[in-house]
């Protein structure tokens, strides 16, 4: 079977890895050195504030990803079901309803602190009120919610900004002083938004590097590993900056020598088909998944869902300048936070600045907030582009909606779309 | 003789087709059988038929090159088709007494094997003096089949004979069953010229034809004696990927419809496919080239196993199921399509006094109305809108189409192909043929490259 081959790891691969282990192993041990855990979410995360106050935080959708990939979700999905959440709800919120009715046990297999806070900030996905509701009743603990406006208009204004900073002064940062006994010091938070600043230049360069041909990098099914230090628990530290610097390093080499992406067996993709993903991938058939791509010479050059954390590539960087204004945009900048038209804008973009050969929707079924719309969205990019967009569905965490032969069907036909359009130009 | 081709074979969940196409892109042959659970011979089996409607389609052609044969081609044609087949289906018979025999010699049990084999040489007395009505000239038969006829024409036989024993016919039906099997595995392709030797000569006996025996021998004998040279051969549909074919061999069924759709009317824009796992809305360019598709998901409901479990519920023939709903005057409302509860559906609608005939209109408008949401995703449906795959030999399923696209887009020209269940397989040699000058001119222009460079290298 291709999924038990052992990865073939780069330097990066094992730092990021020792460092998930680390974190993980650091949670299981917080409430015996007297660490304060704040749940938060992803999109919007002020990862450098709660590291200003000396917490450690916890991301939900993170455990509910690592489960699926650890082939661990099925049964969580089916322990949420069984306490009456209908098939339709959001996979990754069952996912950790699940995980918590079975006692907490993380993706690494140690037990994760309860929360001494919640830590909503909300970026667009209804689902994220309703999760920590749940997540409120089952540990009696304090929520703070910071309110992100919508971009309805497709831009951020000043009052937006003005709004959001208002709420961290007056309500978020005070009950994280309350919480963790500290007085926030505005040094040490900048010092944390300089390293988040570095770590991201990094990241778009790595991004960026897309642009050459071939692509040294598959921007979607490697780029979620890119993502996974800047997007968690680690925007902001050292170690999360050395990392960036290591893959950057690593992936300059790989422009250097021409050299395609590799698979998880170690292989060189010889790319055949440039593409632009949107959504999320599916977590429970990551490798099967992928594996349909690479086997076609498919390479993602760029995605949307590598943007949910922050769409630095388009220019936004935290600010030690300017700490709670910088922080206040990112949160209004996330992917999830951008209206239908900024989407498709971004989507079109992608296409031409990378020179795709065309792009992908992987529909999420239990994620409302990503597909509705996403057919508007494909038509609206064919008619500006000309080029030919593929449509599949799956889902985030479970199982069950992983139809392979299904998935595999659509895509080599979209591929065989792709030579078929480009055989009748000619 | 050889003729250049080049083969199409669309592998589906319920039946597998091959086109043989000839140089100038005319359809030669056609062939199709059931996909049952072994692909590589029912890949074999469309391919060996369609190779033996070719020979027939050169047989006609010959026919129409002798003016004295063009003229009574049109009675001479059907008296050898028919006998062909006659002598085809005796020698499928007498394989499958033969595996009957062998069956009931495995169950070991003298008591059965003492009534067994008696009633057997019964029962394959009246299936052979049946066929000599099922193969005249110009007879419909109900199936294309072997086992449909063969099935149907033993169970009622060994119905009559065992006389009110449940047991026994259940043994017996249990026999059919193995032993169809290894029939229906077996190639009768090589046996081409044996058959239409048989025919020829019940033929030209007949006082009608007589006078141009050896016109016609000479005519049969051509057929038989072509060699088919295929060029290239492309495979799609559901089970492509079990054809012992190259990468490079292999189509989605999505493209191979949309060009098959375009090959067949020109000017289609919008095709709809419903097979037996699923249904695909599609939309191609005035080339044939897909632009655009949706399918259904993991879920088959409403595509043409549906049909089939309904079928089987109301013990009727899937062509049964169109021309009965179509004498529906109460459409009953259906919200459920799905596969699995088919039955029940029908059960619950039943036991509540709703007639079968209304029923069954429900059944195809909800289909169609899946397949309709399954069209609007893919954009619409535009001018000339084709359908195509073996739902579209369905009467009510066409008329809640057509019914269901006025509705909603206004008028639209409908096509539909009487060889629409060909389409994906007609696509395939479509693309065995583009592939193959594709490959030829690639060759061409290395070879000019090379000459090139010679005459540099020379200069």
């Amino acid at each position: 079977m291709e999924n038990n081959k052992e990865a073939v790891k780069e330097n990066s691969m094992i730092l990021q890895k020792d460092m998930i282990a680390d974190h993980f192993h650091n949670l299981a041990q917080a409430k015996e050195n007297g660490k304060k855990v704040v749940y938060t979410f992803v999109p919007g995360n002020l990862n450098e504030l709660i590291w200003a106050f000396d917490m450690l935080p916890v991301h939900p959708e993170i455990n509910a990803l690592q489960s699926a990939m650890r082939k661990k979700s099925a049964a969580f999905v089916l322990e949420a079901e069984k306490s009456g959440h209908s098939e339709d709800v959001c996979t990754y919120v069952k996912c950790d309803v699940g995980m918590m009715k079975r006692g907490n046990i993380g993706p690494t297999g140690e037990k994760l602190p309860e929360p001494d806070l919640l830590l909503l900030s909300y970026t667009g996905c209804f689902t994220f009120m309703k999760w920590f509701e749940l997540l409120k009743q089952e540990y009696k603990c304090p929520v703070v919610m910071l309110h992100v406006p919508y971009q309805a208009e497709g831009s951020i204004s000043g009052a937006m900004v003005d709004y959001v900073v208002k709420q961290l002064e007056e309500k978020v940062i005070p009950v994280m002083e309350e919480i963790s006994g500290k007085k926030l010091d505005y040094d040490v938070l900048k010092s944390y938004l300089s390293a988040s600043n570095r770590a991201e230049n990094d990241l778009v360069s790595v991004w960026n590097s897309a642009r050459s041909k071939p692509s040294p990098i598959d921007a979607y099914f490697g780029g979620v590993y890119y993502i996974g230090p800047i997007f968690s628990a680690f925007r902001g530290l050292a170690q999360c900056e050395d990392y960036y610097r290591t893959l950057r390093e690593e992936i300059d080499e790989r422009v250097r020598l021409k050299l395609g992406p590799i698979t998880p067996d170690g292989a060189e993709v010889k790319e055949k088909y440039r593409l632009v993903v949107e959504g999320p991938p599916n977590w429970t058939s990551f490798r099967e998944f992928w594996k349909m791509f690479y086997d076609e010479g498919a390479v993602v050059v760029s995605s949307t869902y590598t943007k949910v954390g922050g769409l630095y590539d388009q220019g936004f960087r935290h600010s030690p300048e300017n700490p709670l204004e910088s922080m206040a945009e990112y949160c209004l900048g996330c992917y999830t936070n951008h209206n239908l038209p900024s989407r498709v804008d971004l989507i079109e973009k992608y296409i031409k600045d990378f020179d795709a050969d065309g792009f992908v929707i992987n529909s999420i079924k239990s994620c409302n907030s990503f597909s509705a719309g996403q057919l508007m969205m494909m038509r609206e990019i064919e008619s500006r582009t000309g080029r030919a967009g593929g449509f599949i569905e799956s889902d985030l965490v479970d199982p069950r909606y992983f139809s392979a032969a299904n998935i595999k069907n659509r895509l080599e036909s979209y591929f065989q779309m792709i030579d078929a359009k480009k055989a009748g130009a000619s | 003789m050889k003729l250049d081709c080049f083969v199409g074979i669309d592998l589906g969940s319920t039946t597998t087709k091959s086109i043989y196409l000839d140089e100038n892109e005319n359809i030669i042959g056609r062939g199709i059988t059931n996909s049952r659970s072994n692909y590589d011979i029912a890949c074999q089996v469309a391919k060996e038929e369609a190779e033996i409607s070719s020979r027939f389609t050169l047989l006609e052609r010959k026919l129409e090159a002798d003016a004295t044969l063009a003229a009574i081609k049109g009675t001479l044609l059907p008296w050898l088709t028919s006998k062909y087949r006659h002598a085809n289906h005796l020698t499928q018979l007498n394989a499958l007494k033969l595996e009957c025999a062998n069956e009931v010699a495995k169950r070991d049990d003298n008591e059965f094997s003492a009534v067994a084999v008696p009633m057997l040489d019964d029962v394959f007395k009246i299936l052979e003096a049946e066929s000599q009505d099922l193969f005249r000239p110009n007879v419909g038969a109900r199936s294309d089949f072997f086992r449909d006829i063969a099935a149907s024409g033993f169970l009622q036989a060994v119905e009559k004979l065992v006389q009110n024993n449940p047991k026994l016919l259940d043994r017996m039906i249990g026999i059919f069953d193995k032993a169809i099997l290894v029939v229906e595995g077996k190639s009768y392709a090589n046996a081409f010229s044996q058959y239409i030797k048989y025919a020829t000569e019940e033929t030209v006996a007949l006082p009608q034809f007589k006078s141009f025996a050896g016109q016609i021998r000479e005519a049969t004998n051509y057929a038989a004696n072509v060699t088919f040279n295929a060029l290239n051969t492309i495979g799609t549909g559901y089970g492509r990927q079990r054809l012992p074919f190259p990468k490079e061999q292999i189509r989605s069924e999505i493209l191979c419809h949309g060009l098959g759709a375009h090959y067949m009317f020109p000017k289609t824009t919008t095709v709809l496919d419903i097979g037996g796992q699923d249904t695909k809305a599609i939309q191609i360019d005035g080339r044939g080239i897909v632009t655009n598709f949706q399918m259904n998901d993991r879920c088959a409901a409403g595509c043409g196993r549906y049909l089939g479990y309904i079928a089987d519920e109301m013990n009727m023939g899937v062509h049964e199921l169109g021309p009965l709903a179509q004498k529906s005057t109460l459409s009953v409302k259906i919200n459920s399509t799905c596969t699995v509860f088919a039955g029940t559906e029908l059960r619950e609608r039943l036991s509540m006094g709703e007639k079968r005939e209304d029923i069954l209109a429900g059944l195809h408008r909800s289909m169609i109305l899946r397949a309709m949401s399954l069209l609007a995703r893919s954009g619409g449906i535009f001018d000339e809108f084709t359908f195509t795959g073996g739902v579209a030999k369905n009467p009510a399923a066409v008329a809640a189409l057509k019914k269901l696209v006025e509705e909603n887009y206004g008028e639209r020209v409908l096509n539909i192909s009487p060889d629409s269940i060909f389409t994906g397989a007609l696509g395939a040699a479509i693309f065995a043929k583009r592939g193959y000058l594709n490959e030829m001119e690639k060759i061409n222009l290395e070879a000019i490259s090379k000459k090139e460079q010679k005459q540099m290298d020379a200069f």
